[in-house]
């Protein structure tokens, strides 16, 4: 498997790597996206609920939360490993650079957004996961739904959730297409669909993120 | 002379690759905006000399935009503001009267400084020399259209030979990739019959001289595509992908 090892360690299979997690943890998303935005259904979290008890006790889901993690860990070592190999390629920097002329300012910020992401998945690992894996105060009486009504009582959380889901959003706005030509999918035929697709998704899911702490915070649903 | 252009130099310069380099300005004046630039930095060099002091070392050699040797990077962009060109090929027009113009090499510690604007590129001759061999018949040259090619193909391979290895995607990248130069040599010779024999292991070994040369990874930013005088798409770039991965998987 040396073969495996070396090719993977080259500058393309690291960002084969990087593609593929990436891809992986946009597939996730959607999942976690979907079941969240049943809070809009106005039963009082009812669904939703149900919902976080399933993936809180089906053993097949728990195991995929272990795959999640393991996933999520490897896009931001290989993401880390990319950035220290590939800034010591310019020792001298350059006194101008015009990069807007270019390139799109997010394309060029990967590594500072991911940064932000994960400062932003720390806070809400926190709030969520830890309170309804690691501790005992889930209970029919303070649901996952009443903890997010508690903790989208503060403006500030609010704000860095807003902010978190900003830095999602240009996070996925380079990282969907980019994926793809990395992965070596680049195509006429397929590359506008893929690239449209992108956008929307991207515009989509960090739409829907955001509207769920600004919707408790104003009373916006029940 | 009405029309001409004043204007004040940044140039960097760098007596050779063991000392450090600075900037130096300098005031130039009476410039026709039909000069290229390259043609400013002569009148500029010639008034060095007749002061007695150290022209300004840069590549140049063709000066019709072919040969990918004016390497300068010119107010934070490769060969300048204007897309599709070499230095050679900007025009002083492209300036405004009283414009302060920075110049600077090519950044990439696989582009060593050798003095002032000139960068050692041999970097990319040993990744074309690692690409190795084609396997063709000797003997007479064979009729021309024996060897059928679609013709999206020939236009595709022609279009990535079209490289003049200038290296300002590497300039432009901001991990100074070379992966658009290497991509468009494995891209010319991937998308002939001719190249196929040896396409697993010249995929391999080019990726492999890349990485040992210094050159950064892709972003895919697309900055080096937007900047390449010959307009070289990215496309070649994921094709090196595929070829490089199916090589991984399939050789042996």
């Amino acid at each position: 498997m040396a073969w495996l090892a070396k090719s993977l360690n080259s500058s393309l299979g690291k960002k084969l790597l990087m593609a593929i997690t990436g891809l992986f943890l946009i597939s996730f998303l959607i999942v976690h996206c979907g079941l969240n935005a049943t809070i809009f259904l106005n039963d009082g979290g009812a669904t939703f609920n149900q919902g976080a008890e399933f993936m809180g006790t089906n053993p097949l889901i728990r195991m995929m939360e272990i795959v999640l993690f393991a996933g999520l860990l490897l896009h931001i070592f290989d993401g880390l490993r990319l950035w220290l190999d590939n800034k010591k390629k310019r020792p001298v920097a350059y006194a101008v650079v015009d990069g807007s002329a270019n390139s799109k300012w997010y394309s060029r910020s990967m590594g500072l957004l991911g940064t932000l992401l994960l400062l932003f998945l720390i806070i809400h690992l926190k709030h969520f996961w830890y309170f309804s894996r690691l501790t005992n105060d889930l209970t029919e009486a303070h649901t996952l739904y009443n903890e997010m009504q508690i903790v989208f009582a503060s403006p500030v959380v609010v704000a860095i959730y807003v902010l978190g889901c900003i830095s999602l959003g240009y996070h996925l706005l380079h990282g969907f297409q980019s994926a793809f030509q990395s992965l070596g999918l680049n195509h006429p035929k397929y590359s506008p669909t893929i690239k449209w697709i992108g956008v929307v998704y991207s515009v989509v899911i960090s739409a829907t993120f955001a509207s769920m702490p600004i919707a408790f915070y104003f009373h916006l649903i029940h | 002379m009405e029309g001409n252009l004043n204007l004040t130099l940044k140039i960097w310069r760098q007596k050779n690759a063991q000392t450090a380099g600075k900037f130096e300005t300098y005031q130039v004046s009476g410039i026709s905006t039909d000069m290229s630039f390259l043609e400013m930095i002569d009148v500029l060099n010639n008034r060095l000399i007749q002061e007695g002091d150290d022209p300004v070392a840069f590549d140049h050699d063709c000066r019709e935009g072919i040969c990918g040797m004016c390497s300068m990077y010119i107010n934070g962009r490769p060969h300048g503001p204007n897309r599709g060109v070499t230095t050679c090929q900007l025009h002083m027009r492209s300036f405004k009267d009283g414009e302060t113009i920075t110049v600077e090499p090519w950044r990439a510690s696989a582009f060593p400084v050798i003095k002032d604007l000139v960068v050692n590129r041999s970097a990319f001759d040993r990744i074309i020399a690692a690409g190795g061999f084609i396997s063709v018949n000797t003997g007479n040259a064979q009729d021309a259209n024996n060897l059928p090619i679609n013709k999206d193909d020939a236009d595709d391979a022609f279009a990535a030979a079209a490289c003049i290895g200038c290296g300002a995607c590497v300039a432009a990248c901001k991990n100074a990739s070379a992966m658009l130069f290497t991509s468009a040599k494995i891209s010319q010779l991937a998308l002939l019959p001719q190249g196929q024999i040896e396409a697993a292991t010249r995929a391999q070994a080019m990726v492999a001289q890349m990485d040992e040369e210094g050159f950064g990874a892709c972003s895919n930013t697309g900055a080096c595509e937007a900047e390449c005088p010959k307009g070289i798409s990215i496309e070649n770039i994921a094709r090196m992908n595929r070829e490089y991965f199916s090589a991984t998987f399939s050789s042996k």
